[in-house]
C-alpha cells in the first residue's frame, strides 16, 4: 500500500472523528458554567506580577495571598 | 568539581573543531570549525580565569539580564537583516550590483536566504526568545528555570545564526527554503531547541498562579511544534563527517511535501503562535486593561493548532503531489481564516473603551496596526491557497507580496511595539526617550509597507497575466524576458518601501539606545513605612 494512501484510509475514518471530537470538546470547554469567574482571573493574570515573583507561601496558598 | 567538567569538555571540543578544521573537505565546513574552535576556545579561557571565584548569592528576583541582551540581539539583527533586504531588491532592480568581485559570495542567491533567515530567525527568533523569557516569568510569577541555562540559548541560538548566515554566503546549503542550514548546524538548533523547552516547561512547572496564561500556550505550542518540524524536516545524511555536504532521506513528491509541511508551519508557528503569544501579553499590558475575551482566545488557540497543521499543501497546487492533498490543504487554509479573524478582533476588541490612546500613544499604534496586518494578510492567504486564485498568484511577486505583508505588518511591528515596551522597564527608565521618534518609525514602516505590498500586488497580477497571455493561435505572447522588463518600476517602488522601513528601524534604535543612555531612571517605591528610629 502506499504511503500516501495509507494516510488517506486513516484521515477518512478513524483519525478524522478522534480529531474532531477533541476539537469540539476543547471549543466546548470554555462554555461549560461557572467558567465566567475563572477566564476573568485568568485574564488578569498579566497585571499580579510585573516586577518580582510571588513570595513562596505555603501549598495552595499563595493565590489568595496574592490577590 | 562542575567548573572541571567543563573546561575539560571545552578543551575537548576545541581539540575536536581543530581537527575537523584540518580534516575539512569543503571552505564552509572550515571556516565553522575555526569559529567553534575561537567560541569553545574563548569560554575555555572565560571559565578558567573565574575557577574558584565565590559563587555569587543566588538571585530570587526574575532573571531579566538574558532578557536585556535578547533586546539587543533583536534591534541588531532587525537592521542587519532589512539591510540585506534592500540590498537584495536594488539587487533585483539594478543586476549591476550582483559586483563582478564579489561574484559567487555577494550576489542574489547567496543573499536572499541570508536575509530571510537573519529577519525570520534572527530578528523574529531573538524577538520570541527574550519576549517569551519576560511573559513566562511574568505570568508565571517565577524565575526562569535552569539556572544559567537561558543563558546558554540565548548564545547558542545567536551561534546557530552566525553558523547559518556565514554558511550561506560560503554556499553550504541544502536548498530547502527556510531550512537552509546543513546538517550539523541543524543537530546544533536541536541541542539548543530542546534546552529553550526545558527552560520554559521548568518556568511554568514552577508558577506560583495556578492558571497558565494563554501567551503561554502559543509560545510553548511554537516551541514545541518547530522542534517537531525542524527535526522532520532536517532527516538527512552527511556525505562526510568532515564536511558539509548531506543528502536528503525523503525524494521526489514526499520531500517537497515535507518541506512545504514544515514550510507553512514555520509561518503558522514561528511567525502566528509565537508571535500571537506576544499580542496576547503586550497588547492588553500597553492598553492597560484585560484582553476581550479569554473565552474567545482559548477557541483562537485551539482552532489554531488544529488547522494550521493542514494547510501545508497549498504550497504545492498543480505539482507531482496528489490532487486530494492539494485540496484538502487548500480547505483548511480556507478554514483557517475564521479563527485567525477570531484572534484579530479579540486583539483589536482589547482597546475598546480606550480607543483614545490609539490618538496619544504611538506604540499601542503600532501593536494596532500589527493586529490589522495579521487579519490583512490572514484573509489574503485563504484567497490565494484558492486553486483558481493560486494558478494566477503562483510563482508570481503577489507571493512575495504576501508573505511581507505578513512579516513587515505583522511580525515586525508587533515586535517594534513589544520593544518599545520593554525597554523602559528592563533598563528600568521612568519613559522612553523620544515618543516623536516612535511617531516617525511608526510612518516610516507603515509607508514603507503600503509602497511594498501594493507594487508587489501590481507586478505580481501583471506577471501572472502575462505568463498565461496567448494568442489567437494559441502561443504565448510574452516571453519570460518581458514580464522582467515590465517590472522594473514596481521594484523600485518595493525598494523604496524597504529603504522607509529600514529607516524607521535605525530610529528605533537610536531612540532605545537614548533611552538607556539617557531618560531619567524611574525613582524607586517610596517606603511604605518610615524607619522607626
Amino acid at each position: 500500500m502506499q504511503e500516501s494512501t495509507l494516510l488517506r484510509e486513516m484521515a477518512d475514518n478513524w483519525m478524522l472523528l478522534v480529531m474532531f471530537t477533541l476539537f469540539i470538546g476543547a471549543v466546548l470547554w470554555p462554555f461549560r458554567p461557572g467558567s465566567r469567574k475563572d477566564h476573568e482571573e485568568s485574564a488578569n493574570i498579566p497585571f499580579l506580577y510585573e516586577d518580582k515573583p510571588a513570595p513562596d507561601y505555603p501549598e495552595g496558598k499563595g493565590e489568595e495571598a496574592a490577590r | 568539581m562542575w567548573d572541571t567538567v567543563k573546561l575539560i569538555a571545552l578543551a575537548g571540543i576545541v581539540l575536536l573543531a581543530a581537527i575537523a578544521a584540518n580534516y575539512a573537505r569543503d571552505v564552509p565546513y572550515m571556516v565553522h570549525a575555526i569559529i567553534i574552535m575561537l567560541v569553545a576556545g574563548g569560554m575555555f579561557l572565560y571559565t578558567i580565569r573565574r575557577v574558584g571565584d565565590p559563587k555569587p548569592e543566588p538571585d530570587l528576583g526574575y532573571m531579566d539580564d538574558v532578557i536585556r541582551a535578547g533586546v539587543i540581539a533583536t534591534a541588531f539583527w532587525g537592521v542587519v537583516g532589512f539591510l540585506a533586504g534592500v540590498f537584495i531588491a536594488f539587487q533585483l532592480a539594478f543586476p549591476v550590483l550582483n559586483f563582478e568581485w564579489a561574484q559567487g559570495y555577494m550576489n542574489f542567491g547567496r543573499l536572499r536566504p541570508l536575509h530571510t533567515s537573519a529577519v525570520i530567525f534572527a530578528f523574529g527568533g531573538n524577538a520570541l526568545i527574550c519576549s517569551s523569557f519576560y511573559i513566562v516569568q511574568r505570568t508565571s510569577a517565577a524565575r526562569l528555570w535552569g539556572g544559567n541555562l537561558p543563558w546558554f540559548v540565548f548564545w547558542g541560538y545567536n551561534l546557530f545564526i552566525v553558523l547559518a548566515a556565514t554558511g550561506y554566503l560560503l554556499g553550504s546549503t541544502q536548498g530547502k527554503e527556510y531550512a537552509e542550514p546543513e546538517w550539523y548546524v541543524d543537530l546544533w538548533l536541536t541541542i539548543v531547541w530542546v534546552a529553550y523547552l526545558l527552560v520554559f516547561l521548568g518556568t511554568i512547572m514552577r508558577r506560583k498562579e495556578k492558571h497558565i496564561y494563554v501567551a503561554n500556550w502559543f509560545l510553548l505550542s511554537f516551541i514545541v511544534t518547530v522542534a517537531m518540524l525542524h527535526i522532520v524536516n532536517n532527516l538527512s545524511i552527511p556525505v562526510s563527517i568532515f564536511g558539509s555536504k548531506s543528502v536528503q532521506v525523503f525524494s521526489g513528491v514526499q520531500d517537497a511535501m515535507t518541506q512545504w509541511w514544515y514550510g507553512h508551519n514555520a509561518v503558522g508557528f514561528f511567525l502566528t503562535a509565537g508571535f500571537l503569544g506576544m499580542m496576547y501579553y503586550f497588547v492588553p499590558k500597553q492598553a492597560e486593561r484585560p484582553v476581550f475575551s479569554y473565552k474567545l482566545s482559548i477557541i483562537h488557540f485551539w482552532a489554531l493548532i488544529f488547522l494550521y497543521i493542514w494547510a501545508g499543501p497549498h504550497h504545492l497546487h498543480y505539482t507531482a503531489l496528489p490532487d486530494w492533498a492539494s485540496t484538502l490543504g487548500m480547505v483548511f487554509s480556507v478554514v483557517l481564516w475564521m479563527p485567525s479573524w477570531g484572534g484579530m478582533i479579540n486583539g483589536l476588541m482589547t482597546l475598546s473603551g480606550a480607543w483614545d490612546k490609539l490618538r496619544t500613544d504611538p506604540i499601542i499604534r503600532m501593536m494596532v496596526v500589527s493586529i490589522g496586518f495579521y487579519g490583512m494578510s490572514t484573509f489574503e492567504g485563504p484567497m490565494m491557497s484558492i486553486k483558481a486564485v493560486n494558478s494566477l498568484s503562483h510563482y508570481t511577486d503577489w507571493t512575495i507580496g504576501h508573505v511581507h505583508s505578513g512579516a513587515l505588518g505583522w511580525n515586525g511591528m508587533i515586535t517594534f511595539g513589544a520593544l518599545y515596551f520593554l525597554v523602559p522597564r528592563l533598563w528600568n527608565r521612568e519613559r522612553l526617550y523620544s515618543l516623536a521618534m516612535v511617531n516617525w518609525h511608526f510612518w516610516l514602516a507603515t509607508i514603507g509597507i503600503v509602497l511594498y505590498a501594493a507594487s508587489m500586488w501590481v507586478t505580481g497580477i501583471m506577471e501572472g497575466l502575462m505568463w498565461r497571455e496567448v494568442d489567437a493561435q494559441g502561443f504565448l505572447v510574452n516571453s519570460f524576458a518581458d514580464t522582467v522588463a515590465a517590472k522594473f518600476p514596481m521594484y523600485v517602488v518595493r525598494a523604496l518601501g524597504g529603504v522607509l522601513y529600514l529607516a524607521g528601524a535605525i530610529i528605533m534604535c537610536y531612540n532605545l539606545w537614548m533611552t538607556i543612555r539617557k531618560a531619567p531612571a524611574k525613582e524607586a517605591e517610596a517606603p511604605a513605612m518610615a524607619p522607626a528610629e
